[in-house]
């Protein structure tokens, strides 16, 4: 491949494969079953030569791959606030991705699109909260891999065999554990987002162990886990005892490794947490965000029932409150079959797909206080959008828009 | 000036080969490009960060690692495209995100940062050294050399 014998899109594919491979002290390349692509997100030129190069040396996808959010919302086109050049080259970085023959998700949650690798099934996924959901929800073994790798292990199908890949590195480092905490808390949405927050700050680059999380903790509660510890640190695989599928028990989850000091989790952890992640501190409200990482169907539901007992019983948001919920195409097509979006429409919200509002301008320039039950959103909007966020719970954040006011509970 | 650093600089690794000559800043935290620097001023942007707005581009960096989005490799080559990148990257860690952006700006513009490993002792000689620092980088593919 690196010889041009597959042409050369592949070999300059292999090109960066292998250069990465050799900065990482790689022992060989291995074969991956699917990719995941966050390149598809503009950054500037540079992202969109590197495709358009591609493009133009005729590449094509060698394994089943997904595309995370773009820049736009394709359905939605006039939600975007980007200047029109941004929107122009956002516009053919996506085409460009669908050209070498990925498949059109645009979602940051391919796993709540069908896209599901078994236990032990070595891929190239990237974003964030992609990776740790695959490395730890679904057992599947991909490194933290970024722009460009991605879509050049999907073109060669093959990646250097360093991190997550290797069972070595798997091994829990970092205990975090959660027994003392109330049955009331452990079973409060918000304890998720901020555990991983937690584990993020406190676990850095390692693997995370949770003990005694409850066993029916919903995979949208591992996802706000593992979204927040990819954010605050470089995690990119946690275990939770009794839950994810490489730790049926605290000694599977580390491996016969020697056990690492137990950092036990107090309330008052969780409410430095929320404090930290909080930056607004008055009760104006302007905007609402969910959907970081993409709504769920699950999720979808639980925002219908708290809107109305039935869609012609809608209490409409505060004037001036913008609510968006982010997910993806298919995920919308799905709730919209079982009426879940009627009621957030009739309430006056908007539905984002393809993108997330933290990562480009969907917010109106006024925005200054937001809503989010998303540490990740609470993480990364500051700087990337100028707001203030406060962090709520889904309930916190549907009262406080009807209301006009932060209302938390 | 010192070249104290450079005498054990030999157990450093290249993980990308590139030059690079200009003034040192040594980063207290680790840093995620993406959501922590503007690629078009070459400033810090992450308020998280202990040298929030301090500048990047020319500068020699070390840091202990990079952090958080998978999307820095694409700010990296970004503003190596225009011109607001590091002069060269020193690490403690081997970063892949990081290394990924200076391949790619590589393949495209044919503009090499360097972007070294450094081994243990040289990393902390080197945040020992003050800001400003003049340093000059030349990591070839199996050898680094580095004169502050």
């Amino acid at each position: 491949m690196l010889h041009g014998d597959e042409g050369p899109a592949v070999a300059l594919a292999m090109r960066i494969v292998t250069g990465l491979a050799d900065a990482m002290d790689a022992p060989d390349l291995l074969p991956v079953t699917s990719a995941h692509v966050d390149s598809c997100l503009y950054h500037g030129r540079a992202g969109l030569d590197f495709a358009q190069r591609l493009v133009q040396l005729g590449g094509q996808v060698r394994v089943p791959t997904t595309l995370n959010v773009g820049s736009l919302d394709l359905l939605h086109p006039e939600l975007s606030r980007a200047d029109a050049q941004v929107r122009t080259h956002a516009r053919s970085l996506m085409d460009a991705y669908t050209t070498l023959g990925a498949r059109p998700t645009w979602t940051c949650a391919p796993y709540q699109s069908g896209h599901r690798p078994g236990l032990g099934e070595h891929v190239a996924w990237a974003e964030s909260n992609a990776i740790v959901f695959a490395n730890s929800v679904l057992g599947a073994r991909t490194a933290r891999y970024g722009d460009f790798l991605d879509i050049c292990a999907a073109l060669t199908g093959r990646a250097p065999r360093v991190g997550l890949h290797c069972t070595a590195a798997r091994r829990g480092t970092a205990i975090l554990d959660v027994s003392d905490l109330p049955a009331t808390i452990l079973h409060a949405e918000l304890t998720y987002p901020l555990l991983g927050h937690l584990a993020g700050r406190h676990a850095g680059l390692e693997v995370p162990v949770f003990v005694g999380l409850p066993a029916d903790t919903s995979e949208d509660r591992l996802k706000a886990l593992g979204s927040a510890a990819a954010s605050s640190g470089g995690v990119g695989m946690f275990h939770a005892v009794g839950i994810t599928p490489e730790a049926p028990t605290l000694s599977a989850a580390l491996g016969g490794a020697d056990v690492p000091a137990r950092w036990r989790v107090r309330p008052e952890d969780l409410a430095d947490a929320r404090r930290e992640l909080t930056t607004a501190v008055c009760d104006r409200v302007d905007a609402v965000s969910l959907g970081t990482p993409h709504f769920s169907l699950p999720e979808f539901r639980n925002l219908a029932a708290l809107l109305a007992e039935d869609a012609a019983d809608v209490t409409r948001f505060a004037a001036g409150v913008e609510v968006y919920v982010s997910t993806s195409r298919a995920v919308l097509a799905q709730a919209e079959e079982e009426g879940l979006v009627a009621p957030l429409r009739a309430a006056g919200g908007t539905v984002v797909v393809d993108t997330c509002t933290y990562v480009t301008p969907i917010l109106r320039p006024q925005t200054r206080v937001v809503l989010t039950n998303s540490a990740k959103w609470a993480y990364y909007a500051p700087a990337n959008l100028g707001v203030q966020v406060v962090l709520a719970n889904l309930a916190e954040c549907v009262t406080s828009a009807q209301q006009g006011r932060v209302r938390l509970s | 000036m010192t070249s104290e650093p450079a005498a054990s600089a030999t157990q450093s690794r290249t993980l990308h080969p590139g030059q690079a000559h200009g003034p040192l800043l040594v980063l207290e935290a680790p840093l995620s490009l993406w959501g922590g620097m503007d690629p078009t001023t070459g400033r810090i942007t992450d308020e998280h960060h202990p040298q929030y707005g301090a500048e990047l581009a020319g500068r020699v960096v070390v840091l202990p690692s990079g952090r958080g989005s998978s999307s820095s490799s694409s700010v990296l080559a970004e503003a190596i495209r225009g011109g607001t990148a590091p002069a060269g990257l020193l690490l403690a860690e081997p970063d892949p995100i990081l290394v990924l952006g200076a391949l790619a700006a590589a393949e495209l513009y044919g503009l090499a940062v360097p972007v070294v490993q450094l081994d243990p002792a040289s990393y902390t000689s080197y945040t020992r050294l003050h800001d400003g620092v003049w340093l000059t980088v030349r990591a070839e593919a199996w050898t680094v050399h580095l004169r502050g």
